[in-house]
């Protein structure tokens, strides 16, 4: 019987591909590692056959936001001029530590959005992001705006605030953002930006 | 393949970073935060959609600094370039990356880029610019990123076949945390490139023994003892080997190999008894994996050579069973493949929700031929070629979104057209009226503001009389004319008089000049708020009619062009996710009939095993059987 291939395990490993690849990174090793199969002569064929592919790839992602940003544009002049647009930003102050499940947003006393939040939203609205959860029309003047909000603090116990403001809408797009700063406050917790 | 070749085969195997997009605490431009909450889900799509989008509109600023961006714009822009980069959009990256290396950046943000830059070269296999890119970093590195550079600079030297110098830059890397077990296992590397096996040796040794808690660094540590074991076990050196393939642990990734050599090790050593514990354990592992087939074989190759041929013949037995049962899922999945079910499987939503998914493939009933894709979906290229296959795949998502809004564009745009157009006219035309009549009253009110000012200079009581007064002025005036034209003189009382009445009107416009003036002036500004509310009543009015107008008229060319560009995308793109595909299904097809070819050869082998263990068993029974009868006659005789 002839004994399996000699065992190439001759390559330099990077610690930085184990961090996303999780699982994968495993298998990677494995691969890297030298146990190849016989495989590796064709996928040198088609390696290069992949790199060109590869740069088409490229040029259509270049191509398909170029047309996404024209077509944001068209968009927002069409559905959301400046002179009645709103939009409703949701950020967390970075100290939060509570587990945001929900917001809802009423604006002169009609719902306009709810939204409950994955895992990966909220680690994202911890890490600073800000979520735009409502883009629509108003008339200038000035208007109220209701915010609730419902989650989990840390200790495991329920929370829910409400809290109320006003705002100014002029000719200008109008920005507002919530943030959510102490949750454990209540209502007090929930502060509105303007810009 | 040489082995600079290998070597960037190897290392090119992600193209993930370690830095983070973090954003500094103080950002207050909500779309840039908008992008970091896209890009913190992986959806960098729809980041750089948003980050691009605020760059262009913070660029056509006529005062930029006044914009919340203007602060940050340089973190920005490096945004754009990381998250163009986890995109795998390398040419947009490398472009965006270079433009922050220009331009006019703290020191620690350019080495940050200069290293991005050289990683971006060295995963596109250009170890040279790597190295170009690497050799611009001067000054303060900053801290997270100090260890990386030294350890990609290494990378970068054994790409271009110079491990000498490798072995330097790692000889420095000991240390570092981040970087423990690789940086011992890569030194090891380096020495055996450079034809120093015995410093290999003791330097791989170490690594096999470094401390580790997570899972990255155990199993690289497994890696470093298995190779070890292996160089070992080349060298005829089988107790070494052995103690060396031992450290490796029975449930990580480099197990099945381990236990595989550790056999032939002992193996090797003619000690086939203890060959049969790692062999057996491996045999009741997964049929799939290369190193559990070669195991089907070894173990009844030991018992054959321990003479228990009847044992080897039963294992070789169920070894052909097991190859063929193997073969014909290998048959499946090629069959499976080319039907195309290997490309639905990968696109399925629920299965990429969960960052395992490859694995999560693989346990799928429907989906035979991801059995024996693992080793080949975890390749660098592969991983590169899926997850394009994945993006065009998104993309064409949205684009067939896009082409259906476009209809709805058009009937909103309709329905406005509709409801204007009928109205606007009767608007335009009592407008035109209103704003007559507004021009008129606000060149009244411009007349006498003139006034008022050179009154300021040239006093003209006249100018402040009421109309009264003015009536009576011209009341005196007159009678003092008609009395004249009779002939009456001067001192006629009459005509004095007169004269009087005309000095008391003269006196009170005199002395009440000032009061007048002031509140003349009140009665201005009172006409002036007037004339404002009146003002944004007519921008107000201006703005609507405006943008009544702009609901519906000037859509239908830039329409017309996304329609068209729209539709081009999807076409190119269709074409492009077939090839694509078709190139996937092909590597993978590859993969398969090569696993076949050898699980084939397997199989001939057991059977040609089979039947010599079978003879030989069969002749050591008769043997026996003779042996006994003989035994029995002498016994009787």
């Amino acid at each position: 019987m002839t004994r399996c291939n000699a065992i190439r395990v001759f390559e330099p490993e990077r610690p930085w591909a184990r961090k996303p690849l999780g699982v994968i990174w495993a298998v990677a090793i494995c691969l890297c590692g030298g146990f190849l199969s016989d495989s590796i002569a064709a996928q040198d064929l088609s390696r290069e056959q992949m790199k060109g592919l590869d740069e088409q790839v490229q040029e259509i992602k270049s191509d398909v936001l170029s047309i996404a940003a024209e077509l944001n544009g068209l968009e927002e002049r069409l559905l959301y001029p400046s002179n009645t647009q709103v939009a409703v930003f949701v950020s967390l102050d970075r100290a939060e530590d509570a587990r945001l499940d929900a917001v809802q947003i009423a604006i002169d006393g009609a719902p306009v959005a709810h939204h409950i939040y994955s895992f990966k939203e909220l680690e994202a609205l911890q890490e600073g992001g800000v979520q735009r959860i409502y883009t629509g029309n108003i008339s200038t003047g000035n208007h109220d705006i209701d915010i609730s909000v419902i989650g989990k603090l840390s200790n495991g116990e329920d929370f829910s605030a409400n809290a109320s403001f006003s705002f100014t809408k002029g000719v200008e797009p109008k920005l507002v953002d919530v943030t959510l700063a102490d949750l454990r406050a209540g209502s007090t917790g929930i502060r509105l930006g303007e810009w | 393949m040489s082995m600079a070749q290998h070597w960037r085969m190897v290392l090119g195997a992600t193209t993930l970073w370690v830095a983070g997009n973090a954003v500094s605490a103080d950002l207050k431009d909500l779309y840039f935060r908008e992008a970091v909450y896209y890009s913190h889900q992986g959806e960098y799509f729809e980041a750089l959609e948003r980050l691009d989008a605020e760059l262009a509109q913070h660029h056509r600023l006529d005062e930029p600094e006044l914009d919340t961006l203007y602060p940050h714009i340089g973190e920005a822009e490096f945004s754009v370039g990381d998250f163009e980069l986890r995109y795998r959009m390398h040419h947009r990256a490398g472009r965006a990356i270079r433009a922050v290396l220009e331009g006019d950046v703290e020191e620690e943000v350019r080495n940050d880029a200069a290293f991005r830059l050289a990683r971006i070269h060295f995963q596109k296999d250009q170890p040279e610019e790597a190295l170009h890119a690497l050799n611009r970093i001067s000054g303060r590195i900053p801290e997270p990123i100090r260890a990386d550079v030294e350890f990609l600079r290494a990378n970068v030297y054994m790409a271009l076949d110079r491990p000498g110098d490798a072995i330097e830059v790692l000889a420095g890397l000991r240390d570092a945390e981040n970087l423990e077990g690789f940086s011992e296992y890569n030194l090891g590397i380096a020495l055996l490139y450079d034809g120093r096996q015995q410093e290999a040796i003791a330097q791989l040794d170490k690594a096999g023994q470094v401390k580790a808690r997570d899972p990255g660094t155990q199993a690289i540590r497994d890696k470093s003892n298995l190779l070890l074991g292996t160089l070992l076990f080349e060298s005829a050196d089988f107790d070494k080997s052995q103690r060396s393939l031992d450290r490796v642990r029975l449930e990580g990734p480099f197990s099945n190999q381990a236990l595989l050599r550790a056999g032939w090790a002992d193996a090797s050593a003619d000690n086939y008894e203890r060959a049969l514990v790692p062999w057996t354990l491996l045999t009741k592992r997964q049929a799939t994996d290369a190193a559990v087939q070669e195991a089907m074989l070894a173990l009844p190759y030991a018992y054959s050579k321990l003479n228990v041929h009847g044992r080897a013949a039963v294992l070789y037995g169920e070894a052909v069973k097991a190859f063929s049962d193997e073969l014909a899922k290998v048959d499946a999945s090629i069959g499976s493949i080319r039907e195309g079910k290997f490309l639905e499987a990968l696109v399925r939503e629920e299965i990429r929700q969960n960052k395992d998914w490859v694995i999560r493939l693989r346990s799928l009933p429907e989906t035979p031929e991801t059995y024996y894709l693992m080793s080949l979906m975890a390749s660098h290229d592969f991983q590169t070629a899926l997850q394009n296959y994945l993006d065009l795949e998104d993309l064409r998502k949205k684009l067939v979104s896009w082409e259906s809004s476009f209809d709805a564009f058009e009937d909103i745009i309709r329905l406005r057209r509709e409801y204007y157009e009928p109205l606007l006219p009767e608007i335009d035309s009592h407008f035109r009226k209103l704003d007559a009549q507004i021009r008129l009253r606000l060149e009244q009110r411009e007349h006498l503001q003139q006034r008022l000012q050179q009154m300021l200079v040239a006093p003209r009581p006249d100018f402040l009389a009421t109309a009264e007064e003015r009536f009576q002025t011209l009341r005196i005036a007159d009678i003092d004319s008609r009395l004249q034209a009779d002939g009456r003189p001067d001192d006629d009382p009459l005509r004095l008089r007169a004269t009087r009445l005309r000095g008391v009107l003269l006196w009170n416009l005199e002395t009440d000049y000032h009061a007048r003036l002031t509140e003349t002036y009140k009665h201005l500004y009172a006409l002036n708020e007037v004339i404002d509310e009146m003002q944004s009543r007519y921008d107000a009015f201006v703005r609507a009619r405006q943008a009544a107008m702009h609901s519906y008229v000037g859509y239908e060319i830039p329409i017309q062009r996304l329609r068209m560009r729209v539709s081009n995308g999807l076409q190119r793109l269709n074409l492009l996710m077939a090839r694509q595909g078709h190139l996937l299904e092909t590597v993978a097809i590859n993969e398969l009939k090569n696993r076949r070819q050898r699980l084939e050869m397997y199989r001939n082998e057991a059977r040609y095993a089979f039947a010599d263990s079978y003879d030989r068993a069969a002749k050591a029974q008769a043997s026996a059987e003779h042996d006994t009868a003989q035994r029995t006659d002498e016994e009787q005789g």
